[in-house]
């Protein structure tokens, strides 16, 4: 059974991971409110500004039914800002995340825009040449908790991707590259999910 | 694509941050990327630290920073130059979401210092008085990302093919009347629909016609849409004017005097960035649209001198 994935669009890159999932075939919508978010068997959310995207899950009255979701089983990707948005511990953020992994997060770690870059990057559970990440205003990620999974660190150790049982966080962008590995295994994250509660 | 592959080079200067250290900087990818990550969202003008702290706080993906917004700079006359350094800087230093600020058109001089201090994209700006009336920044050699103002696809593909990683429709700045963005964006649209329809061996008479480089009249066919972010600007001043650019195919929103010349900009400002995520759910846009105060009373580009406009600067 294949998953429906909703992509959060409050504010951020939302097409590009929208077009990334119907590139694989994959059905995918946007995600706006509640009853859109009750419609999907996984979320990614996307890169924007964190700022912005936690002012409006508030204003929309919908961070709690995304914890609740989220406490039920749903996959969930956050990327960049999204990656912010899933962590129990981000300095400086003056709104609550959705604060669900078990992980701290420094929002824009490497400087301002001219500090922007992108990198290759081998990613455990990623067969095959490195990913060519996209790290804008990026933030990274530090103190993962016991259950947190590191999956892929910068040269200096600084880590920039990992995963909390059905969560996933990258500081990068793969939505902006040609290269749809990680998408794929998040859709097959998914689709483990719907397999596991589906009666047997 | 490859309109912006070029990399840092005489105009740009060295990246002294610590991305650097970690891969590669200020590539296309980069660049574009910033625009982005903007997309859905509402860019503020600010001229002082305070009104960038009230904009972030009303949900703002980015602010510009400036001496005057630009219904303050067409009473104010005069020669409209790049704000001040140290107030760029307060403001760069009172927000966490990305802050841009202005250089007049073809003043590269401007833009170095702009990218020197650390600004997150430059607005090479009609709204500001032309330093160069031939010639627009070459954009190309920069590290930091520039965004450029557009009537029409031509104008839109040439500053591209200079290095603008980032559009918008250009409206006509400072008026509070929508007409002109809606003008400029129909055009856009307009154009880009037209470079669809047209088969592979029309698409150099038409690059020669909007005046633009064949390889990117040839990206907007594949596309469908330009290769890079387009957001409105120039009139925007309430809730449903941002909705009306949204569905008319931005991918965000410049409000200029719009907000910090109405009533309430705080709450103006929110609804505004609400608008924007709702663009398509009219129960939504009514909601948001309550309550919200006055908006700036604005002035009709119809009343108003051609000698007056600022659209046609730059071409």
């Amino acid at each position: 059974m294949r998953p429906r994935v909703g992509v959060l669009a409050m504010q951020g890159d939302f097409r590009e991971h929208v077009e990334r999932l119907h590139a694989l075939g994959v059905e995918a919508c946007e995600v706006r409110t509640e009853a859109e978010l009750d419609e999907v068997d996984a979320l990614i959310i996307p890169g924007g500004e964190s700022t912005t995207i936690a002012r409006l899950l508030i204003a929309f009255d919908l961070l709690d039914p995304l914890r609740a979701r989220i406490a039920a089983g749903l996959p969930v990707w956050g990327t960049c800002a999204g990656a912010i948005m899933l962590a129990k511990r981000v300095p400086g953020l003056d709104r609550p995340p959705i604060g669900v992994m078990d992980v701290t997060v420094d929002r824009n770690a490497f400087g301002r825009q001219v500090d922007s870059f992108e990198a290759d990057l081998d990613i455990a559970g990623i067969e095959g040449p490195p990913i060519r990440a996209v790290f804008i205003r990026a933030p990274v990620i530090r103190e993962p908790g016991p259950a947190v999974e590191v999956l892929a660190a910068l040269p200096d150790g600084r880590i920039v991707a990992c995963r909390e049982g059905r969560l996933l966080a990258t500081s990068f962008h793969p939505e902006l590259t040609d290269d749809s590995r990680l998408h794929e295994w998040f859709v097959r994250l998914a689709e483990e999910a719907m397999a596991s509660r589906a009666p047997a | 694509m490859d309109a912006g592959s070029a990399m840092a080079g005489s105009n740009g200067n060295t990246n002294n941050g610590h991305g650097a250290e970690q891969g590669e900087t200020a590539t296309w990818t980069v660049k574009a990327g910033l625009a982005q990550m903007l997309k859905g969202g509402v860019i503020m003008d600010v001229v002082t630290a305070e009104h960038a702290r009230i904009a972030e706080e009303a949900g703002a993906c980015a602010v510009m920073a400036l001496e005057r917004v630009p219904s303050d700079i067409r009473a104010a006359g005069g020669v409209a130059r790049m704000s001040r350094v140290e107030l760029i800087e307060e403001i760069c230093d009172s927000v966490t979401i990305p802050v841009m600020a202005k250089a007049r058109i073809g003043h590269f001089v401007e833009a170095q210092i702009l990218q020197e201090i650390g600004v997150d994209y430059i607005d090479e700006s009609e709204v500001l008085t032309p330093a160069d009336d031939q010639h627009h920044i070459d954009k190309h050699p920069f590290n930091v990302p520039f965004v450029c103002g557009c009537r029409d696809l031509g104008e839109a593909l040439r500053r591209i093919g200079e290095g603008a990683a980032m559009i918008r429709t250009k409206g006509e700045a400072g008026t509070g009347d929508i007409v002109e963005a809606v003008r400029h964006m129909r055009a856009l649209w307009s154009g880009i629909r037209r470079v669809q329809a047209a088969r592979d061996d029309e698409l150099a008479a038409l690059a020669k016609e909007y005046q633009s480089p064949l390889h990117l009249i040839q990206e907007v066919k594949r596309l469908g849409r330009l290769p890079v972010v387009n957001f409105s600007a120039g009139g925007v001043a309430t809730p449903a004017d941002a909705a009306l650019m949204m569905q008319l195919g931005a991918d965000g929103v410049f409000v200029g005097s719009g907000i910090f010349k109405s009533d309430d900009p705080a709450r103006m400002a929110s609804a505004i960035v609400r608008a924007v995520t709702h663009y398509n759910d009219p129960t939504m846009l009514a909601s948001v649209s309550r309550n919200i105060g006055e908006p700036m009373r604005g002035r009709s580009v119809a009343s108003m001198p051609v000698e007056e406009q600022l659209a046609g600067r730059g071409n």
